[in-house]
């Protein structure tokens, strides 16, 4: 059997080359499409990782706890206990990656010049760090230091929108459990640069004792928002943190906080099998017609080695071996490309040219191909299966024909 | 019929597996372009008009310098003079005169700051699909009354609804406080977040009195016939400003960059992924032709001994393959116009749809249209390019020898 495999293969090897152009014209095309396949699919995780990412540093992290009305109405007066006892157990973990607490208010920040509503974020420093983008984005001052820092973090294009800058002090205007105006001077610490302009023009972050202080809160907050190994998989963090933080708050995953990113990730993995599947097609038909081609050419030597003895099942071997082999190579080189095309775009490709339409969907203006061994996989299992069966059609005409007529034929 | 298409013809069904094959990786493809390019054609006309008919309109009178810093003060003179006299002007209705600024609104129980608009309660719904899209209650009426409508997210963050009053506070034109009592009149739910979550509009003359504007407003929204007359509307906009005032026409292009942005970067993706698919069917035609003139050697040079030039070959070569894209443009437009037409009547969705649409202004089903360029615009390139790939074989033949071509295996 063995030995009988390695003669089908060295045998579909040679009739390959017996028509070398026909055989590298297909090559080129299997290559082309499993070079798609795989560059797209990277291009479009790469995107839609990067959404996810930015999505969740913006702020949800990949758990959260609020007070069940806080999502309809994100006040001061929607606020919860700060995790204690079991919750707090749970939250400190290994499976807990990171943790922290936060008051969230919407606010309005007044300078000299200009007035703009905004969200007011109170957070502890270094709590945070590595929750979301704010620690890291700072680029010019300085990063707040503890909760209770009196100074304020704002987004660039906020302080160029309120004609503001470093060291400068501006008026933060929310609202108190009491729905009285509370309002207090701040002077502007850092400045963070964002990937998305919109985070910049939204957020403003001090203190989260000092926020509490000007609401006249005590120690209560808005959210807890929790980090756990993998984005992807947050189901059991949350039904473990929700069986602690018991019935009077709400738990909620991150793709539940924000439909949209939440939806995306779907929407993505369906799109590369989708892909992957009609790139595939329109390439079966060239397949398909050179085997077609590769078979009716022979058919008076296919008729030959059945009169010598060669069983149908045999014929049928070989043109398979053939189909295969040519979709080997074909992905061989076609990853290969791929890999080599992706390798030096990690860096990121720079689209800032449609920058604003990237933030119009939610993504950054840098892309960052992302190669996913699964969607290589993926690729090329669905191209090896699905040619195999592809080419049964061509290979059972050929195993069926009758010897004699075969030999005969003109 | 002339006798080269007849041979082409025949030449095609001498082995008609294989033209088949070729044929169908045409259909195939121009099936999914067909579908697609009628899908983008639809999704995007229906973002740039969701989008515009709500916000910002087609084009837009500013002052120079509003647009990138929406400061109170860089006004337009006499706005609703001016948006009468392009209405005079342009022969439309569709003109309205916009002011804003940024305040800071109470309920009794709740506080948020967001922009406010005034518009001219006649002339908005003109331009604007907001206030078709009022639910509760009803839009502003008066130019003078002290009313607001809101959306609907903002309503239920106030916690007000129609009949509530809600005070609002803001730093006027000449730098005073500007502050009001407005009763809620309308709700509106658009669908859009944003929109429902921050927008709130005034009667264009009560704003004018408590931001201290005095005639001024910040912008005239002009709504062009149809998307392709916006170039034209503006150039005949534009002779209409006051001659002396520092003022600009922006197009929804300046206005929301963002959105003819977003439409390339997808448009571009969309065209990397065509252009994969036109190349695999050009390598598909390649194949086919070449091989038929391999296997036809013998039969070339013989032909070529009694006398028939290459030129005529390779015209014979050619006129194979447009046969060939033609049946495959003819089954792939039909085939994939009767795929648009049934998306067309039952809408075209996906998982996960519905949660992006919202974003994009786009309703959750998406009813396809049959369009000229839908149907034809890919097929043609796959037509084209078909062509183009047998070109190689057909070139080739004038290289050929008929001697050495007769003696071919």
């Amino acid at each position: 059997m063995m030995g009988n495999l390695r003669i089908i293969i060295r045998l579909a090897w040679r009739n390959l080359w017996r028509n070398y152009r026909r055989t590298l014209i297909m090559l080129a095309a299997i290559v082309i499409g499993v070079w798609a396949m795989i560059f797209m699919t990277a291009l479009m995780r790469g995107m839609v990782d990067d959404m996810v990412k930015d999505g969740i540093s913006a702020l949800p992290g990949h758990v959260q706890i609020h007070n069940p009305a806080f999502r309809d109405d994100p006040t001061i007066a929607n606020v919860m206990e700060p995790p204690s006892g079991k919750l707090l157990e749970v939250l400190n973990r290994p499976e807990v990656v990171a943790w922290t607490t936060r008051v969230r208010v919407p606010a309005v920040i007044s300078s000299e010049r200009d007035t703009r509503g905004v969200t007011l974020v109170g957070i502890e420093p270094d709590r945070e760090r590595g929750i979301s983008f704010v620690a890291e984005d700072v680029t010019e001052g300085r990063y707040l230091e503890s909760r209770d820092d009196r100074g304020l973090v704002v987004g660039r294009k906020l302080t160029e929108k309120l004609e503001t800058g470093l060291g400068k002090r501006v008026v933060i205007m929310s609202q108190d459990q009491e729905n009285e105006i509370a309002d207090r001077g701040f002077r502007i610490v850092g400045i963070f640069d964002s990937k998305l302009d919109q985070y910049e023009e939204q957020f403003v972050f001090a203190g989260e004792g000092t926020i509490q202080e000007l609401l006249g809160v005590g120690d209560a907050i808005s959210e807890v928002a929790i980090l756990g190994t993998d984005y992807r998989d947050v189901e059991g963090l949350r039904q473990m943190v929700a069986d602690a933080a018991g019935p009077d708050v709400e738990v909620l995953p991150w793709n539940k906080l924000d439909p949209y990113l939440g939806s995306m990730l779907a929407v993505m993995d369906g799109f590369v099998v989708v892909w992957i599947v009609v790139v595939f097609l329109a390439l079966s038909f060239g397949l398909v017609n050179t085997l077609v081609m590769a078979v009716f050419e022979r058919v008076r030597e296919i008729g030959l080695m059945l009169a010598l003895g060669m069983t149908p099942r045999n014929i049928l071997s070989q043109i398979l071996a053939e189909s295969i082999l040519l979709l080997v190579i074909g992905l061989a080189i076609g990853n290969l490309a791929a890999w080599a095309t992706i390798e030096p775009l990690k860096g990121g490709i720079d689209v800032s040219i449609v920058g604003q339409g990237m933030e119009y969907w939610g993504a950054a203006s840098i892309l960052y191909p992302a190669l996913y061994l699964k969607d290589v996989i993926l690729a090329n299992i669905i191209v090896i299966v699905l040619g195999f069966f592809a080419s049964l059609s061509p290979a059972w005409r050929a195993s069926r024909y009758d010897p004699v007529r075969a030999i005969t034929k003109v | 019929m002339n006798i080269t298409f007849r041979l082409a013809w025949r030449n095609l069904w001498r082995r008609k597996r294989r033209t088949w094959l070729t044929v169908g990786a045409m259909v195939f493809s121009n099936i999914i372009l067909v579908f697609m390019i009628s899908l983008q054609i639809g999704m995007y006309g229906m973002m740039i008009n969701n989008t515009l008919r709500a916000q910002t309109g087609h084009l837009q009178v500013q002052a120079a310098g509003y647009l990138d810093d929406h400061k109170i003060r860089q006004v337009v003179p006499d706005v609703e003079q001016l948006a009468a006299k392009l209405r005079r002007g342009l022969a439309t209705d569709e003109v309205a005169a916009r002011a804003s600024a940024f305040a800071l609104v109470s309920s009794a129980d709740r506080s948020y700051g967001l922009q406010i608009t005034g518009v001219e309660p006649k002339f908005e719904p003109r331009v604007s699909s907001l206030p078709g899209l009022i639910k509760d209650g009803r839009f502003l009426s008066d130019a003078k009354a002290d009313e607001i409508v809101i959306g609907r997210v903002l309503a239920r963050n106030l916690q007000v609804g129609v009949g509530g009053e809600l005070t609002f506070i803001g730093s006027a034109r000449d730098g005073s406080i500007a502050a009001a009592v407005v009763t809620v009149v309308g709700i509106f739910e658009s669908g859009m977040s944003d929109l429902d979550r921050n927008l709130a509009e005034v009667p264009l003359r009560f704003f004018q009195d408590t931001f201290a504007m005095g005639d001024a407003g910040h912008s005239v929204v002009i709504m062009a016939p149809s998307l392709i007359q916006v170039g034209a509307t503006r150039s005949r906009a534009e002779a209409l400003l006051p001659a002396g005032e520092d003022l600009v026409i922006h197009d929804w292009e300046a206005l929301l960059p963002g959105l003819k942005q977003a439409i390339q970067a997808d448009f571009t993706s969309a065209w990397f992924m065509y252009g994969i698919l036109i190349v695999l069917v050009a390598f598909s035609v390649l194949n086919t032709q070449l091989m038929s003139v391999l296997e036809r050697t013998k039969e070339f040079g013989i032909v070529m001994s009694l006398g028939v030039t290459p030129g005529r070959l390779g015209r014979l070569v050619l006129l194979e393959t447009t046969l060939m894209a033609t049946i495959g443009l003819v089954l792939g437009v039909l085939l994939g116009g009767a795929l648009v037409l049934w998306f067309g009547s039952h809408g075209f969705s996906y998982p996960g749809m519905q949660e992006m649409a919202g974003k994009f202004n786009l309703p959750s089903r998406i009813y396809l249209q049959v369009t000229f360029i839908g149907l034809l615009f890919g097929p043609m390139i796959i037509f084209i390019s078909s062509i183009v790939a047998s070109l190689y074989p057909a070139v080739r033949l004038r290289f050929m020898e008929p001697v050495a071509a007769m003696r071919a295996a």
